[in-house]
């Protein structure tokens, strides 16, 4: 389903849930409007991709067959080999404040915790709200909490944090209302390098535990 | 190369944006008013993505420290060098040593100074456009010291150059905003829609480079559902569940998760990037995508 938003970019809303399989189709189709001129870039979120174009380039009508026909071809093209990243985080104590008393809240031990978040492969089904945070899914069930009541003032970056069904992961210092599980060594953003960013929509995450000590670089 | 004496407001460097990192949460940032800055690139022949300084609401007082040519637009705002008060859209000579200011008067909120050759500064992910929100760039302060890239045209030929822009942008107290319903317009009652197109909305006093967040009747929904988050763009104007419309600008999130009633056209974003708070009075017409096509396109051409 495709609709104007605005005069130069058509948002396409390929499904209307937060859902894995649908994610995929998102991110693959996202990778197939690269290639149509007049796309100057494209917004895939959980459900739909906002596809920015040069209305000096194309007309209404132009961009929209183009990207139906990329659309009709969607289910035959071979998705995008996602990349695989390993994130090492460290949980709890300074690093994690929010893991024992989600523990609590969750009637687990803080160890099921970090097992049931460190197991799962997720996807980074988009990035937004500051640049370079990832939005991941999906949680493990047993671990679905509201945001906190109040949100914090800052959260540092490099906090590994879940709310709801999803999973994140703080580029920069900044306000947040995610549950703070752990920490990652690892820099998101880098305004300054080549590639800026260390995740992209459609990457596979998965978060490997480390011992404590280790990670306070 | 020009040095900032004194500064008030908020000013930064601004080119046409930062694009192709929307996916990565980056807004595309870049002039707030796309027309006035254009002009003031065009007027000195300019490279069309040339940095230019973008002012707002405040005064921005600077010595040359070249003899060069400079041109000032936007709305708002007059030039002074000394006993001479000059209008914006126009060129003017300046001397190594002299000193000028960029003066705020009634109304608009947005001026571009343009120099002959364009700003030099560090391109951070290919655009000098600063966003301040995300670290990228700062904000400019008294005593910095601009670059500019050697001009390509004769300085003399660049001077006492004058924009007709009456005959390309209505800049209005009252003005009336073409946009283009979005994907959630069925979202609100028929009542919520007549209610967003036929009365007026004023201009919050807290409106930034993010946002422009408007007052007046508030606009009902029908769907009260929650929006899964999905991309925005300048001009996309959100309803939260207070009624009041939000405009997104050019340094907004690219994502958001209120539904969208309309959104600006291009050929109206400079109208309400100009419009003044608590003063102006600003109304919706509808309009399609092919005609806002057409009138970017006039604008383009007849403009620059």
């Amino acid at each position: 389903m495709l609709k104007p938003l605005g005069d130069s970019a058509i948002l396409i809303q390929l499904g209307d849930a937060i859902d894995p399989a649908l994610n995929q189709r998102v991110h693959a189709l996202s990778a197939l409007l690269q290639s149509i001129p007049a796309v100057i870039e494209t917004i895939p979120a959980y459900c739909t991709i906002l596809v920015h174009y040069d209305p000096l380039g194309t007309t209404y009508n132009q961009i929209k067959n183009l990207i139906e026909e990329k659309i009709s071809h969607l289910d035959e093209s071979t998705h995008r080999p996602s990349r695989r990243l390993e994130i090492p985080v460290l949980y709890g104590n300074a690093s994690g404040p929010d893991l024992e008393p989600a523990a609590t809240t969750l009637a687990l031990s803080p160890s099921e915790l970090i097992r049931l978040h460190s197991e799962r492969e997720y996807t980074v089904y988009m990035m937004g709200f500051t640049p370079g945070f990832p939005y991941m899914g999906i949680l493990d069930e047993r671990l679905t909490l509201p945001r906190l009541s109040t949100p914090r003032t800052r959260v540092p970056a490099g906090s590994v944090a879940i709310a709801g069904s999803q999973t994140g992961i703080y580029p920069v210092d900044s306000p947040g209302g995610w549950h703070i599980l752990g920490h990652t060594p690892l820099k998101l953003f880098d305004p300054l390098s080549e590639s800026p960013f260390l995740f992209a929509p459609g990457d596979t995450v998965k978060f490997t535990p480390l011992p404590e000590g280790e990670g306070q670089g | 190369m020009i040095e900032i004496l004194d500064l008030t407001g908020i000013a930064t460097l601004q080119d046409s944006g930062r694009h192709g990192w929307n996916k990565f949460g980056v807004p595309t940032s870049g002039a707030m008013d796309w027309f006035a800055y254009q002009a003031a690139n065009s007027l000195l022949n300019n490279r069309p993505n040339s940095a230019t300084v973008e002012l707002g609401l405040g005064e921005f007082t600077f010595r040359s420290l070249r003899n060069t040519v400079l041109s000032v637009t936007g709305a708002g705002y007059e030039v002074e060098n000394y006993i001479w008060t000059f209008p914006l859209w126009t060129t003017f000579y300046v001397r190594a040593g002299w000193t000028v200011r960029v003066k705020k008067i009634n109304g608009g909120n947005w001026a571009y100074i343009a120099i002959a050759g364009g700003f030099d500064s560090p391109v951070i992910m290919n655009s000098r456009s600063a966003y301040l929100r995300g670290g990228i760039g700062s904000a400019l302060k008294a005593g910095d010291v601009l670059h500019s890239f050697t001009p390509t045209t004769d300085l003399l030929k660049l001077a006492a150059r004058d924009f007709p822009v009456d005959k390309f942008m209505p800049y209005s107290q009252n003005p009336t905003l073409e946009v283009i319903p979005a994907p959630q317009a069925d979202w609100f009652t028929p009542e919520g829609i007549r209610t967003f197109y036929e009365s007026e909305y004023t201009l919050s006093p807290s409106f930034d480079r993010m946002g422009y967040r408007l007052q007046g009747s508030p606009i009902k929904k029908a769907i009260t559902k929650e929006l899964i988050s999905e991309g925005v763009t300048v001009g996309s104007i959100q309803i939260p569940a207070d009624g009041q419309p939000i405009v997104m600008m050019a340094d907004a999130p690219t994502a958001g998760g209120y539904p969208k009633i309309a959104n600006v056209a291009r050929a109206s974003l400079p109208l309400l990037a100009q419009c003044e708070a608590g003063v102006s009075r600003i109304r919706f017409r509808e309009t399609t995508v092919e005609e806002a096509h057409e009138k970017h396109k006039l604008l383009c051409r007849a403009g620059f």
